[in-house]
């Protein structure tokens, strides 16, 4: 806890003031519903929850599991580091696998290779199946303009979901999450955070993230303007050169629509500021799926999806 | 934003603003041109709004399509719902909560500003005050929210005229001192044009206060909550020590302070604090700790650590202010649930006093049923009593919700206490 003096008074930082107002989002959760979980994908904005969360209620450990919806198609860098961080803070670990569902015929594969929105449906049944009735996720509203609609607690029906037409008012910090029964709460104790404070608390607070979030060599490709890593997923085509480069990723997500891009920032300094001056968004540089319409992201909320 | 203003920003705090205007006010496009000019906004954004604008034929690119952001609102160019913006200058990070003005305005700006430091309300010069912006003030000042701007936007459209500035102003600060409104400032803008919005505008000459930018960086973010008695609603019991966690959201806590425990009253002495996971011998409004008292097993979810000077007083019996937020009506009689701060009990509307209508700031008697925007004046018996502060004296644990216990369903926001005075 920082303060920084102005005239007479102590104020806490804005980073302080984003961290309580999570920390009070969290620990509601906790004392009104029963069974919560934390969507953990690995990324950075999970770490910085997870984070969060830890500290809400130290010194106990942490009071609720984790949830990792595995597309199959992840880096390794990030496999490892979420099987780090479960081992290191003794986290109980749920894993939702799509490649099960491509298996047994219950989904099918799409002709781009992506299996983003291939999650949604691994993820709602994870939550049926468990019986989680509060699932904490790291979305931020100034990711994309649906998600700036969106509520820190948001109900979804028995089927996952989100209308953006029918939601309940949020009024000063009193958060209701009575919800019917078969449907759940997502909760966004992130909602107010942009990437850069996302940063700057990382920074702040010393926490480790998976490596391929810094400058490093990789081989990739070049398709509709995004770099790609070569991988199972079913790139590169005939026709896309692999080439050697120095990138680091903006955002982690599935291999098959997670754009790198070339950079030199090898460290947490050297990505804040490259951040900082930056002129295109977290999601413009790196994430695929957005681009397929206007309203990409809406559409596939409105289905499920985070 | 730079490096070395990202350092700036760290600790300047963090100002929660909310706007409201009229449909054409041109209030999006005030919003899209502070996220412009500001530099909030990025190349592929800026991309997609001037793509979007090129397919409905648009010559220049239209603002408004940054903040409206679904697909029905693209679709019928209207705003359905309160959005969230982000911003940072060298000095200050901002949280907007953008309030759609045309439908429900009063639920919608009641979500957006409970939680505000700040109202920019913005009117049209060529009309002046009119009956939405007495609404829109008013609500602001039932709220209670500390500082209010008058946008005068499309001065453009006026010939930046300075007498019919300062016409508006004068009207404006009339009804706003008359609703108890301590803090206000006026500017004429262009929001269109950019004028006074982010860059002073060499049209207005006569003008030489700050523009909406500057104020916004400069006006005071420092309720002083620290100054008020101390509110530790609890919000969950730690289960290896069993101490007391929740965000203090008034005053001051110390090791070996003297406490009540509401709404028994039960008197306790504070041995511990922690905050996430460090210990302290202080804590200040703002902050989440977990404190310990004497004794052993006390305090659970609901409860209130308060201070013992000016402790709020337990009832079982409420007077608040409610606006109704639901479509769902909600008569004399009705069943329902009350959540103040981390306490949840139940309740019955015993009786709607009567109705105030913002346009003329009068209480007409009137018991009917509330409708979605309705503000009245109703009591509430309570089963188990709560400890409420007025809303006037302390905005957390003066507001609270009225809920459908059928459902769960939001119904009223509260503010303990009769407005205005």
């Amino acid at each position: 806890m920082a303060f920084s003096q102005t005239g007479s008074q102590l104020r806490m930082s804005y980073l302080d003031v984003l961290e309580a107002e999570a920390v009070h989002i969290i620990r509601e959760v906790m004392g009104t519903l029963d069974r919560p979980v934390l969507l953990f994908s690995g990324g950075k904005d999970s770490a910085v929850m997870l984070h969060l969360a830890r500290k809400a209620f130290l010194p106990g450990l942490l009071p609720f599991p984790v949830l990792h919806v595995d597309t199959g198609h992840n880096f390794p860098e990030v496999i490892e580091y979420r099987d780090k961080v479960v081992a290191e803070h003794q986290l109980t670990l749920r894993v939702a696998h799509v490649q099960d569902y491509i298996d047994d015929g219950r989904l099918a594969e799409r002709a781009d290779g992506s299996r983003n929105v291939l999650q949604t449906v691994p993820l709602l049944d994870a939550i049926q199946h468990h019986r989680f009735d509060a699932v904490f996720g790291g979305g931020r509203r100034d990711e994309e303009k649906a998600r700036a609609k969106e509520r820190v607690f948001s109900l979804r029906d028995e089927f996952g979901q989100w209308d953006p037409r029918q939601q309940r008012p949020e009024l000063w910090n009193l958060y209701n999450g009575r919800h019917d029964s078969g449907g759940h709460v997502r909760v966004f104790p992130l909602s107010n955070w942009t990437e850069l404070d996302v940063w700057n608390y990382i920074a702040r607070e010393g926490i480790p993230l998976p490596s391929i979030y810094f400058s490093h060599t990789r081989q990739v490709f070049q398709r509709g303007g995004m770099w790609l890593a070569p991988g199972e997923w079913g790139g590169p085509r005939r026709g896309e050169q692999l080439q050697e480069r120095r990138v680091r990723y903006r955002t982690v997500g599935d291999m098959s629509c997670t754009g790198a891009l070339p950079s030199e920032a090898s460290t947490i300094e050297a990505v804040i500021a490259e951040i900082s001056v930056s002129r295109i968004t977290e999601r413009g540089s790196s994430r695929a799926d957005d681009k397929l319409s206007d309203t990409a992201m809406e559409d596939r909320k409105r289905e499920g999806y985070f | 934003m730079t490096a070395t203003s990202v350092e700036a920003a760290r600790d300047s705090g963090l100002l929660r603003l909310a706007t409201a205007g009229s449909v054409d006010d041109g209030k999006s496009t005030l919003v899209g041109r502070l996220l412009y000019d500001s530099k909030s906004v990025l190349a592929d954004q800026i991309e997609a709004v001037e793509a979007a604008s090129r397919a409905r034929g648009y010559e220049q690119a239209d603002l408004a399509l940054l903040t409206d952001g679904l697909r029905a609102e693209r679709e019928q160019g209207i705003t359905i719902d309160v959005a969230y913006r982000y911003f940072a200058t060298g000095s200050r990070r901002f949280i907007l909560a953008d309030t759609p003005g045309h439908v429900q305005y009063t639920r919608n700006m009641v979500t957006g500003a409970s939680t505000a430091h700040l109202a920019v309300i913005l009117i049209d010069a060529r009309h002046g005050v009119v009956a939405q912006t007495r609404q829109h003030t008013a609500v602001a000042a039932l709220l209670r929210i500390p500082h209010v701007v008058l946008a005068v936007n499309k001065m453009d459209l006026v010939g930046f005229d300075q007498d019919r500035f300062a016409e508006i102003d004068e009207a404006f600060r009339r009804l706003a001192t008359s609703l108890g409104i301590a803090d206000v400032l006026s500017i004429p803008l262009s929001a269109l044009r950019g004028d006074n919005v982010v860059d002073a505008s060499t049209e207005m000459p006569w003008y030489t206060g700050p523009t909406l930018l500057q104020h916004l960086e400069q006006v005071g973010i420092d309720d002083d909550l620290t100054a008020l008695p101390a509110r530790l609603p609890v919000q969950y019991v730690m289960p290896g020590d069993g101490s007391l966690a929740g965000q203090l959201v008034a005053g001051e806590l110390r090791v070996g302070q003297d406490v009540l425990v509401m709404p028994e009253g039960r008197p306790a002495v504070i041995t511990d604090i922690h905050c996430l996971g460090t210990a302290t011998t202080y804590a200040r409004a703002g902050m989440c700790v977990s404190v310990r008292l004497d004794g052993a097993g006390e305090g659970r979810r609901g409860d209130m650590i308060v201070s013992t000077l000016q402790p709020p007083a337990a009832t079982r019996q409420m007077t608040a202010t409610v606006c109704h937020v639901a479509e769902r009506r909600l008569a004399e009689g009705a069943r329902v649930l009350v959540q103040h701060q981390t306490r949840v009990v139940e309740g019955k509307v015993t009786s709607i006093v009567d109705r105030l209508d913002l346009a003329t700031l009068e209480h007409t008697a009137n018991s009917e049923a509330l409708r979605v925007n309705d503000i009245a004046t109703v009591v509430v018996d309570l089963d188990e009593p709560i400890a409420a502060d007025p809303y006037r004296l302390i905005r957390a644990t003066g507001s609270l919700l009225i809920i459908d216990p059928r459902d769960g369903a939001t119904l009223s926001a509260g503010l303990v206490g009769p407005a205005f005075r």
